[in-house]
């Protein structure tokens, strides 16, 4: 028997229900996963061992044999509400917030009986590519330490990959799941803008935040889905559409798909082990009878100034809120009011959420909002206009999920805008709110893990999953796991 | 570039609450100008006629029935204030002594 902190959700349910351990054996072993390369790895910000003890006991005792996440040890990204515990978003100013309130997320993966072991470390309010810019700690890669695990679900992607957590769920504004997910092969999956609640994530840029799944297999994301997918009369964003069993989809089969190659996402920009692992995969594909469509999305460009503008302006409003007066960090000391704001701001926010403030109430500012935010929400139709016209050819897309594999640590710290480069080929799908999978296609010659990025329609979940299940049968890339 | 200067960024600052120091002002200044600058890219394009999207998916009017539903307790509200008394924030003052007549 392998490791418990090697396998899978499904995996782990198989053992269980053949006798041979228990969910209190599952987690213990995750806890002690947790102590002995938390040191090392820093992915968890908070954790919650008794939680997880608790709910383990329940799923052994009195679980629902039928839920395929009972008893299974999971974890949060520190920027969704849990009741009574410890929510930071890795900032200062959230202090030693407790929310009096659960995000839908958690109360239903606690209503599936997933035992939280804790919350995870991420670029304050998700600002980020790296978690360095956590306002804590920074998380370490687990297949290098010299090297960031991306972010900002960093921790998430981390604690997975570390044998930590069996899954974790992230939330991705310009591809903050799938991302980091590349850079710690495992998969993470963007959902379409709507399918999965909102309600109870801490507000970054509101049209383009999704919470999903961070997963060691195809099949587990299916699972997870399972549980986030569906309306909740608490987020007026989130759609009232039927959900469909995810599992149903993981199906070995392409033949016929039309897959399309996104002539903008191959580039020049890719480093040559990324596009040789992305060229070997679209191969793949055209062997299991798949047909290569070369598409060309030609607003791709213009992606990522529409993204830095309309993300910062949403989080300059979102961000608003933090004023020292209701919860968190307030400045200490007789002041007055406004001084308590900016005191309170100035030294609760880091520098890259100000740097994304000043951009935001910059671009909405009188005498700018139609230069700056209000062509970039037009220019957001064009780069939507494109993958429609993609939609008329394709069933889906496929490309690299980032342009490199995992940086050094202060690689990009200097230089934000090159930080903001590294986004290239997520930021596009934020935008037009559809969904995409990421999913372990590869490894660099430095043994850093490559990313295939498969983008479909709005609410085509289920074909995404197909795909990737198909790619992930044929090879062995996601069972890899770091060493140490 | 987009020529951002030192007094614009301080006026910026000053609308977002955030009371930068004069080297944080400077350190920014030049950055928030490249990346401004770089996104400048996006007045080549024309883009008459072109419907602004402020939401991917185009719902509109989500209503439900006007009910009342069970609250936080004002307990549970103020419980995470920096500084609450009886159910209420307390923040700095805001208005003066009332002029004596």
């Amino acid at each position: 028997m392998s490791e418990l902190t090697d396998l899978t959700a499904h995996e782990l349910a198989d053992l269980v229900q053949a006798g041979e351990t228990s969910w209190v054996e599952v987690t213990e072993a995750h806890l002690s996963r947790i102590a002995s390369v938390e040191e090392r790895v820093r992915a968890f910000v908070t954790t919650t061992p008794d939680l997880a003890r608790q709910a383990a006991l329940h799923a052994d005792t009195a679980g629902d044999p039928y839920s395929p996440l009972c008893g299974v040890p999971g974890a949060l990204k520190d920027n969704m509400a849990t009741r009574g515990i410890r929510t930071t978003c890795s900032s200062k100013i959230l202090g030693d917030w407790k929310p009096p309130y659960s995000a839908t997320v958690a109360s239903r993966l606690a209503g599936a009986g997933m035992a939280l072991l804790g919350k995870t470390n991420m670029d304050e309010f998700a600002m980020g590519s790296s978690t360095e810019n956590s306002g804590l700690f920074v998380t370490r890669n687990p297949w290098n330490p010299n090297h960031v695990p991306g972010g900002s679900s960093g921790g998430s992607a981390a604690a997975v990959a570390a044998g930590e957590a069996v899954f974790a769920l992230g939330s991705d504004t310009g591809g903050s799941i799938r991302q980091p997910a590349a850079f710690c092969g495992i998969v993470g999956m963007k959902p379409t803008y709507g399918r999965v609640s909102r309600y109870g994530l801490v507000a970054f840029g509101s049209s383009l935040d999704q919470i999903g799944p961070l997963t060691k297999d195809v099949r587990d994301c299916a699972l997870v889905m399972n549980v986030l997918a569906g309306h909740d009369p608490l987020d007026a964003t989130s759609v009232p559409l039927d959900v469909p069993d995810y599992t149903q989809a993981l199906r070995e089969d392409v033949r016929g798909l039309r897959i399309g190659r996104p002539t903008e996402y191959y580039g020049e920009g890719s480093q040559p082990a990324v596009r040789d692992a992305v060229d070997a995969a679209l191969a793949y594909f055209e062997d299991r009878g798949a047909e290569i469509v070369e598409v060309s999305l030609p607003h791709t460009e213009y992606a990522l100034p529409v993204y830095y503008l309309l993300a910062p302006s949403e989080a300059s409003s979102n961000l608003a809120r933090y004023d020292g007066v209701r919860y968190g960090y307030r400045t200490p000391g007789d002041v007055d009011m406004t001084e308590m704001f900016l005191k309170t701001r100035d030294e609760g926010f880091g520098p890259e959420v100000k740097r994304r403030i000043m951009l935001g109430t910059y671009a909405l500012s009188a005498g700018y909002y139609d230069a700056y935010y209000k062509k970039a929400q037009q220019v957001r139709t064009l780069i939507a206009r494109d993958f429609a016209r993609a939609w008329e050819q394709v069933d889906v897309l496929v490309t690299p999920s980032v342009p490199t594999v995992a940086f050094e640590f202060g690689a990009k710290t200097e230089n934000p805008l090159e930080m903001y480069l590294n986004d290239l080929y997520t930021i596009p799908t934020n935008l037009a709110g559809l969904p995409a999978v990421s999913v372990p296609c590869g490894f660099s010659a430095e043994g850093l893990p490559v990313g295939l990025q498969v983008i479909g329609r709005h609410f085509a979940e289920e074909t995404l999953l197909r795909v990737a299940y198909t790619y992930e049968r044929g090879t062995e890339w996601h069972r890899a796991r770091p060493s140490g | 570039m987009a020529n951002i200067t030192l007094e614009e960024v301080a006026h910026v600052a000053l609308l977002a609450r955030l009371q930068l120091t004069d080297e944080e002002i400077a350190h920014f200044t030049p950055q928030i100008d490249q990346i401004l600058g770089h996104f400048l890219r996006l007045q080549a394009l024309d883009t008459t006629d072109v419907p602004a999207t402020s939401h991917a998916i185009g719902m509109t009017n989500v209503f439900r029935d006007d009910v009342a539903r069970p609250s936080l307790s004002t307990e549970e509200v103020v419980a995470n204030a920096p500084d609450a008394e009886n159910g209420l924030f307390i923040v700095p003052r805001i208005v003066g002594d009332a002029p004596d007549v």
